[in-house]
């Protein structure tokens, strides 16, 4: 196909929607199923006019409900497919990323999260849907989510989206914001030979002999495609190794739920990534992701150089929850600090994992917490 | 000695998951006979066919069929299928699914496909209820029809689904019974062939559970209602195309050649890329 570059590497200055957008199309992604939505709308939009550029499909569906089970269609094709919205259709989602996980299909959910419950507050930032990304959809399953906080990393977390969807056959969830969706920055953008894409592990044995759940030693099964000769069958209802429904074995039950679950815990070394800033002595310990970790950056390095050992935890990758890192850094710590934009979510977990309570600070409806704001709390605690 | 005889058309059926779970007396079985009688007719490359269902009795056919198949969420069969078709537009996407799940729950997805004029194929088997929940009122439920949820008689109008799917722009849309079952065979294979958004509905018997509370009570009698109450009336206004105890207006309403979706997507995205080698 002819046209425009897939990669468009080099020095650019786009905002969050745009830069996942490229993402996306860096990853490999040739598949976009959409419903216009503030703050996401700008992705949708970007990538209806370079989808086509070298021959990738953009649709707008009727609702976020089809857009999602159209992405899954699309992967089960053999596409790599992705959806965005924000925090309304991120509900509407939810009955089809269980699907998703169901039939462990490899696709990115994007939420640009805004200010909630329901219609909320479209145009304002918010961290409301970090915990409907772990527990959104009914029953038990594993999931990966990630969080950016620039829109250079709207860029590499789509990519590494990706990448994580196709090794271990989960949707993953980019969890943005309202600002990392809109702010523009500076974008750097590698050459393509150096942009890492991960493809789906894929059967090595006849059709007549493959089993499209019976998973490897990393508990992924290889995946066929549709078209492909396979002819194998998948279902969202409990099924066994064979994609056949096994509604009434609890045996069947719990070895499959059991490896939905497990195929990301026991995967979580290789998938969790953390930023760490002056962690080694630090006394108090901030924990952050996102947006407000910009913040909290700034006030832990204004600590420092206040003589107080503050230092930072950014959380890149909220689910699986880094608890380990979490657990390590508490060790020392005399007090924790846990800003988020909403009313205590991400915090539940820290204290979970550090075994000792946190000092929350909220902040809803309208900018991020300031840096002055988690300074004086970093000063308050020390 | 016995001598094993294998039925000429269990290659196109998972034998693995027989036996299927369908009440005696059910339309199903001649739905999914029909079909694969059709593809047999037709040669249809099974490596290339994916058949998608929703939630219900004839949602299990996607498991049944020897095919790439998949058994979407409830109502979620028509946009997943929208998503294969466009990823690969080679494959032949069918959808078999119920009246509930397509027309309720999936109702507006269906609509929307219909009017994209997307190449998947709907069959549709309507049995008047949610059979598989115990017998619900549905979208298509006649009225004054007692099912668990209208104890009293149903007093919601239904759906006409032939003039919903030809309003909504579909290619192609026919209705039949399982009594007409070498006419849904042809159109079966009609549909096949066709571009573009096709939808058959086929109107089946549920005797164990709509029929029982409706003086249906086998599927003899339904079928038996069927074959007085059928009149074959071809291209005639779907919007006219009743169904009343007295008569079950059945045939094709609309054959038509517009061009599909992908098609014109594919189109579209030649015309960018040549325009784009000009400058």
């Amino acid at each position: 196909m002819t046209g425009k570059r897939n990669v468009l590497s080099g020095t650019h200055f786009m905002n969050g929607d745009i830069a996942c957008a490229e993402g996306a199309i860096a990853a490999g992604c040739r598949f976009f199923a959409g419903y216009p939505i503030t703050p996401a709308t700008e992705i949708a939009e970007h990538l209806s006019e370079r989808m086509p550029e070298f021959g990738g499909i953009y649709i707008q569906m009727e609702d976020e409900i089809a857009s999602i089970a159209a992405v899954i269609g699309a992967s089960y094709a053999g596409c790599k497919a992705m959806t965005a919205t924000s925090g309304p259709g991120f509900s509407l989602m939810q009955e089809n990323i269980g699907l998703a996980v169901m039939t462990e299909t490899p696709c990115v959910v994007v939420d640009i999260m805004r200010g909630g419950p329901s219609t909320g507050q479209p145009t304002l930032p918010g961290q409301q849907d970090v915990m409907q990304a772990k527990w959104g959809s009914h029953g038990d399953y594993g999931i990966i989510a990630l969080s950016p906080c620039s829109v250079q990393e709207m860029f590499d977390l789509t990519v590494a989206a990706f990448n994580l969807s196709e090794t271990y056959r989960v949707p993953v969830l980019l969890m943005g914001d309202e600002i990392v969706g809109h702010m523009w920055e500076k974008v750097v953008i590698p050459p393509a030979s150096k942009i890492t894409v991960v493809n789906r592990k894929r059967p090595n044995v006849l059709p007549s002999e493959y089993e499209p759940f019976m998973p490897s030693d990393d508990l992924v099964p290889p995946m066929a495609c549709f078209g492909e000769g396979y002819r194998f069958h998948a279902t969202g209802l409990t099924h066994d190794e064979h994609g056949y429904p096994k509604t009434q074995s609890s045996e069947v039950q719990s070895k499959l739920v059991n490896r939905l679950c497990e195929k990301v815990d026991r995967n979580a070394d290789k998938i969790i990534r953390v930023e760490s800033v002056t962690l080694d002595d630090a006394e108090v310990l901030v924990v952050a992701y996102g947006i407000v970790a910009r913040s909290a950056l700034s006030a832990v390095r204004r600590a420092r150089e206040a003589g107080i050992k503050a230092g930072l935890l950014r959380l890149i990758t909220l689910w699986p929850f880094p608890e380990e890192h979490v657990a390590k850094a508490a060790e020392k710590a005399k007090a924790i600090i846990v800003p988020e934009m909403n009313c205590g979510q991400i915090v539940r977990e820290v204290e979970r994992a550090a075994k000792k309570p946190a000092c929350f600070l909220s902040k809803l409806g309208e900018e991020p917490h300031t840096p002055m704001e988690i300074f004086a709390s970093i000063r308050r605690n020390m | 000695m016995v001598q094993q005889v294998v039925h000429p058309f269990s290659k196109y059926l998972r034998q693995a998951m027989m036996p299927h779970i369908w009440c005696p007396g059910c339309g199903n079985g001649i739905v999914v006979n029909c079909f694969v009688h059709a593809l047999d007719e037709l040669q249809k490359d099974m490596d290339k066919l994916v058949v998608v269902s929703g939630i219900g009795c004839i949602g299990r056919t996607a498991g049944y069929i020897n095919a790439d198949s998949f058994h979407t969420t409830h109502g979620r069969a028509v946009p997943f299928a929208t998503g294969v078709k466009l990823a690969n537009p080679e494959l032949d996407v069918v959808i078999i699914s119920g009246d509930g799940d397509l027309f309720a729950i999936g109702g507006n997805h269906f609509i929307h496909a219909a009017r994209r004029n997307i190449g998947i194929k709907v069959l549709c088997v309507n049995n008047f209820n949610y059979g598989m929940t115990g017998g619900q009122q549905g979208p298509t439920t006649p009225l004054e029809a007692f099912t668990t949820t209208t104890p009293y008689g149903n007093i919601e109008p239904p759906f006409n689904l032939v003039h919903l799917a030809a309003a909504s722009g579909a290619n192609y849309v026919a209705r039949w019974t399982t009594l007409h079952v070498r006419r849904l065979t042809q159109s079966i294979k009609r549909m096949m062939q066709k571009e573009g958004f096709c939808f058959i509905e086929v109107i089946s018997p549920c005797p164990e559970i709509f029929g029982r509370r409706n003086k249906l009570r086998t599927g003899l009698e339904m079928m038996e209602l069927f074959r007085k109450a059928s009149v074959v009336e071809n291209f005639s206004d779907p919007s006219k195309a009743e169904i009343s105890p007295d008569r079950i207006v059945v045939g094709e309403f609309v054959n038509i050649e517009k061009v599909s979706y992908e098609k014109l997507l594919h189109e579209k995205i030649s015309q960018i890329n040549e325009k784009r080698v000009e400058w």
